[in-house]
């Protein structure tokens, strides 16, 4: 007799990644702690990895096996620690850059989440990889990612969003192309790399030249 | 052929790691031979439009020729712009350092536009995209001012969040090919084509919606147009002429891929709708822009702006040849971006400002650079007998005879106000006296700008006059394969 309903092991664990992948982007929108949000990055690649690994194993895509070992070096390792010596070199622990209150902040982002999780939901996307509710999921990863970078004005706090929507995407390609061939995604992980080097490189002239981490100086150019 | 796109993928990388290392002066004799070098065997693609490499993962069609000729052109040109515009002061140890970032980084950042198109798979031409965005970041900050730090910041984070809109759109674009084709295929261009009109449509709406926001914010499409000004005015003007001239066209190919993938599954009036709505806001914002301006580089910021909303507005037209306009633009904005761009940069040498309220008499300080950017501009503003003013017109016709008679009204009023901006600047700083404050003495700061700018404008003439006969045949084979009726 088939539960129409209940989900398997399978997918229960999968899902329950993808909404700690979500919640780890709500904790980094309202962590006041440059260190704590570069952690919370660190805990969410991991969760990633996680996922990749558990889909390797399940469903049996050995590629997926090198994509969570690259995965663990480069995004729970090898980028936190790139930003942890930032902040260590630039001796700041709190950059008050919050534009708005933290209840505002999360109320918005649970709105951003909301429309994200509806709108994908809502498509008609078939997968064998993962539930097609993680993809949803990891859509409002990303959207909340996004009020990350907006609504925080630090550069740690803004390269962090980056670098967890990426995150976020990561997550639905294991939804909708966990098949992807293993040089394309070598390909984007290269490339990830060298844009955290260049992040950092920028993270540091910007703190040199005006001894913050804060963003709000960077108003002499409009119009 | 496929040595051809091999050497194109390995010459300009090399030369940029050779001038990290090399002296200055050997540093500049290598970008020059690499630029005419990528030139050549981008021409060489032209006759045939059709060449493949490395197990089919470097590929060109007529589409992707058009776009390595117009960055192919500019490579060179910018190269020798670069060696009479980069004289900075101080420490000869400093300035020889200053000097070798910036030449490596300007090879780089061409070998990087020059590698996108040659990419068959959809999933490496982000990859690429990306790292021109990467390269051309730090080449952005590298003059180390404010300015210039405040523009990479905002330049690599706008830049990379729209691209991860991109890479979103590549996923999805993959997950509509994997219902045909299976999983583990390659994302290469002519199998999704092939395949595209049974993908699911649902889909691949998001995944062009998504490209055209994620790419588009790198075309500098409004309202996602917003690090551009800022990039272009604080760059050193070399690599601003690039971003302008190169970058923005090269982000647009990769838009016209999706576009390509969706008109295919879904016929043309959603993708063309799309472009439309990117193409008029862009073209609205950067025409009543144009008329605001202080500084030099964001009005020619601006006018790009504006050229890419144009480029978006054409390809909204389902009449080849309006079509065939949008591609022959993109040649002719490189050499007029790029000469405008270099005029920009012997008036900045030779006043010290970019504020054109303090650059008067420009066309008596400068002999030669100055008439050269006053053509550039006319160039700009679609005067005959220029390239921009055939394309324009090619779009315009193409607009008529869709017919889209309210937008084509729509782009005709809005381009000649751009032209009454970008005139009226130039009129002021070019022409009207200058007083005793803005008094310089007369003369050309490098004879290597002023040959870099004769040269872009005879190209633009020739395309406005003449476009040699392969070149038309190239535009018109790419047009028919980005075609598809309403």
């Amino acid at each position: 007799m088939t539960h129409v309903g209940v989900p398997s092991t399978y997918a229960a664990v999968a899902e329950a990644l993808a909404v700690l992948v979500l919640l780890s982007e709500f904790a980094m929108l309202r962590a006041p702690l440059s260190r704590s949000q570069v952690h919370l990055y660190s805990f969410q690649s991991l969760v990633v990895t996680g996922l990749a690994a558990f889909v390797a194993a399940d469903r049996h895509v050995p590629g997926l096996y090198a994509i969570a070992g690259i995965s663990l070096v480069l995004k729970v390792v090898v980028i936190p620690a790139i930003v942890l010596r930032l902040l260590r070199d630039a001796r700041v622990e709190l950059v008050p850059s919050h534009r708005l209150g933290v209840a505002s902040m999360v109320l918005l982002a649970l709105a951003a989440a909301v429309f994200g999780l509806f709108v994908v939901g809502s498509m008609k996307v078939h997968s064998t990889s993962l539930p097609t509710p993680a993809l949803a999921l990891a859509t409002a990863a990303v959207l909340v990612s996004f009020l990350l970078v907006i609504l925080r004005s630090d550069v740690v706090s803004q390269a962090v969003g980056f670098f967890s929507l990426e995150n976020g995407v990561s997550v639905a390609s294991l939804v909708v192309a966990a098949g992807l061939p293993l040089i394309v995604e070598v390909a984007f992980f290269f490339d990830l790399l060298v844009a955290v080097v260049v992040f950092g490189v920028l993270m540091r002239v910007h703190h040199a030249r005006t001894q913050t981490l804060s963003t709000t100086v960077l108003d002499r150019l409009r119009g | 052929m496929g040595w051809d796109l091999v050497l194109l993928m390995v010459v300009p990388a090399v030369a940029g790691v050779a001038c990290w290392w090399a002296p200055v002066s050997v540093g500049r004799a290598i970008g020059l031979t690499s630029g005419v070098l990528t030139f050549v065997l981008a021409v060489l693609l032209v006759p045939s439009g059709h060449a493949e490499a490395l197990g089919s993962w470097l590929r060109v069609d007529p589409l992707s020729v058009v776009f390595l000729v117009a960055i192919g052109f500019l490579y060179p040109l910018t190269m020798a712009f670069a060696v009479g515009y980069l004289h900075p002061a101080g420490d000869p140890d400093a300035v020889a350092r200053y000097h070798r970032r910036v030449l490596a980084g300007l090879n780089l950042f061409c070998w990087a536009m020059v590698v996108a198109p040659l990419m068959n798979s959809l999933a490496l031409l982000w990859v690429a995209i990306e790292v021109t965005t990467v390269i051309s970041a730090l080449l952005v900050a590298v003059d180390d001012t404010p300015g210039a730090t405040e523009a990479a910041w905002k330049y690599v984070l706008i830049a990379s969040m729209g691209l991860g809109i991109a890479l979103f759109a590549t996923i999805v674009v993959y997950y509509a090919g994997s219902t045909v084709l299976g999983n583990g295929y390659e994302l290469f261009i002519p199998q999704l084509l092939a395949h595209a009109r049974h993908f699911p449509s649902q889909a691949v709406r998001l995944a062009f919606v998504l490209a055209v926001l994620g790419f588009g914010t790198k075309v500098g499409f409004v309202p996602v147009h917003t690090w551009l000004p800022d990039a272009h005015s604080e760059a050193p003007t070399p690599v601003s002429a690039l971003l302008s001239g190169a970058l923005l066209a090269m982000s647009f190919y990769a838009v016209l891929r999706y576009f390509q993938v969706a008109v295919r599954t879904l016929g043309g009036t959603f993708p063309r709708d799309v472009l439309l709505a990117f193409g008029i806001a862009s073209l609205v914002l950067a025409a009543l822009s144009l008329s605001a301006q202080r500084d030099l580089k964001r009005l020619l910021a601006y006018s790009s702006i504006e050229h890419m909303g144009i480029l978006a507005i054409g390809m909204s037209f389902a009449a080849p040849i309006a079509v065939a306009g949008v591609l022959l633009q993109v040649l002719a904005h490189a050499a007029a971006k790029g000469t405008a761009f270099f005029g920009a940069g012997s008036i900045v040498r030779r006043f010290g400002t970019k504020d054109m309220a303090r650059i008067r008499g420009g066309i008596a300080a400068l002999p030669w650079s100055g008439p050269l950017f006053v053509l550039a501009i006319l160039g700009l503003s679609a005067m005959p007998p220029f390239g921009i003013f055939r394309s324009e017109f090619q779009i315009v016709e193409g607009g008529l005879s869709d017919p889209q008679d309210a937008v084509v009204a729509v782009l005709v009023v809005l381009v000649v106000l751009a032209f009454a901006g970008l005139s009226w600047f130039s009129t002021r700083t070019m022409f009207s006296p200058s007083s005793g404050q803005t008094a310089v003495a007369r003369g050309e700061p490098s004879a290597w700008i002023v040959g870099a700018m004769a040269v872009g404008i005879v190209a633009l003439a020739v395309l406005g006059v003449h476009p040699p006969g392969q070149l038309s045949q190239l535009l018109s084979r790419a047009a028919s394969e980005l075609g598809a009726p309403r």
